[in-house]
This record gives structure tokens, sequence and C-alpha cells, in this order.
């Protein structure tokens, strides 16, 4: 698992490779969070092109950086979920909430 | 197939190698393979996080067997605490874990993706998670 930060005018994308389950989402929140506290950008932009695998761990992450990014006026979204993820997301009710962009790449 | 493991976090993932390494024997299809995947590391996840609180000595027993049906079964225990009320833990969004931001959605992700899942569970004795999903190679 790996998370990179683009930084493009005030836009923070932030990319995560590899497996979310609840041993990786601890370490990728922390990651994030610490990103958002510092560089405080004016949107935030969930990449999961390269994101493999996904399970309920990985819903409470992307609820948490939406609640966070909230409380701060900050615009969220979550971008290119391949079709499995997608499900989880659904199933869970998140796309009623979350901006999710690019389904299925 | 039968193999025990400890309860650190981990063994979520070498819990999801071992039933897709099981399962690609016969035959499944993509979307079956991700969902069995999906719902035993929500059950190991439970072990982990809710049956062993963080307990590092704690073991995880999974079984899985395939059947000329086509049926795949898939058990997973644990010796931790036990769940008070069944009915309730299998609610969605219900967690009793939301300060590290579970979602409450363990049992939901395993009950929609198999075919069926059963829960015993008895406090102080630990939990039996057993799930059936019919793989569509039977069905060739």
């Amino acid at each position: 698992m790996s998370v990179e930060f683009n930084n493009v005018s005030g836009t923070m994308v932030v990319g995560i490779s590899g497996e979310i389950d609840h041993h990786s989402a601890k370490d990728i929140r922390s990651k994030i969070d610490s990103e958002i506290v510092e560089n405080l950008p004016t949107r935030v932009v969930l990449d999961l092109s390269g994101t493999t695998f996904m399970d309920s761990s990985g819903l409470g992450l992307v609820l948490g950086r939406f609640k966070k990014t909230s409380e701060l006026n900050i615009p969220f979204e979550v971008v290119n979920p391949n079709t499995k993820i997608y499900k989880i997301l659904k199933l869970a009710g998140v796309d009623k909430i979350v901006t999710i962009k690019g389904i299925g790449i | 197939m039968r193999i025990k493991f400890c309860a650190i976090s981990q063994n979520e993932a070498f819990s999801r190698i071992v039933i897709t390494g099981f399962m690609s024997a016969f035959d499944p299809t993509v979307e079956e393979l991700a969902d069995v995947k999906t719902a035993v590391s929500e059950a190991v996840t439970n072990c982990v996080v809710h049956a062993y609180r963080g307990r590092t000595d704690g073991e995880i027993v999974m079984e899985a067997k395939m059947y000329s049906s086509g049926k795949l079964t898939i058990k997973i225990c644990d010796k931790g605490c036990g769940i008070e009320n069944i009915e309730q833990a299998m609610q969605p969004l219900f967690t009793t874990d939301a300060e590290n931001e579970r979602s409450g959605m363990g049992f939901s992700i395993m009950e929609t993706f198999t075919d069926k899942i059963k829960v015993k569970s008895r406090i102080g004795a630990g939990t039996t998670v057993v799930m059936h999903k019919m793989l569509s190679s039977a069905k060739k």
C-alpha cells in the first residue's frame, strides 16, 4: 500500500495504491489527515484508480475523510473506484453523500 | 482446507490470499472471487478488532470446503469475547468502535457478498461465522 499526494492549484489529489483494509487504513488515515492540516487545500480528491481492494475499513476511511473535510469546509470527492469498490461504496450509501466520479476504471 | 493463524491485523491480507488460492482451483468468476475475498476479510477483521480487541495472542481458524454441487462453505472461528446481541451486531451501520472509524458495515457486506451466513456466538467463548456461496462454475 502507498499513498501519494499531488497538490495543484489548491487541489490535493490523494492517490492510494494497493489494498485498503483494517491493517492499512490507520496509516493511510494518518498520512491524509496530516497532509490536509499542513496544506489546507481548497479541494480534496481521493483517487482510487490504483486501489485493488477495499473492505468496510475503506468505507470508514472514506467517510472519515469526508467528515474531516466537511468540518473544514473543503469540498471532497472520490474518483476512479473499480466496480468492486464502487459496489461497496454504494452498499453503504456513500454515493448519496459523496461525489463519486469515473466508476469502473 | 483448514488453517489456524494469529489474530493480528497483518493476517487480514493473508486470509484473503489463502481463500483466493483455495477458490482458484474451482474456476470462480472474477466477481465471485472478489465477493468471497471481501466477505472473508470482513469476518477475519471482526475477529482481530472485536473478538480479541487488540490482543495479539488470539487465534483464528478458517475452514473452506467445496462440494460437488458447486457450493463453497467457509467457516471462520475465534475464541474471543463473543457477541452479546447478534441481531444488533448484524444491523447495517451498527458498530461498537466508531472512534476508530469502523463503519459498521462488516456483517452487511458478508450478507450481501455471499448467499447465506450463519453466526453463532457465546459470551466469553467465541464466535463462529459460516458463509455459503454457490459458484457459477458448477452450473457449467
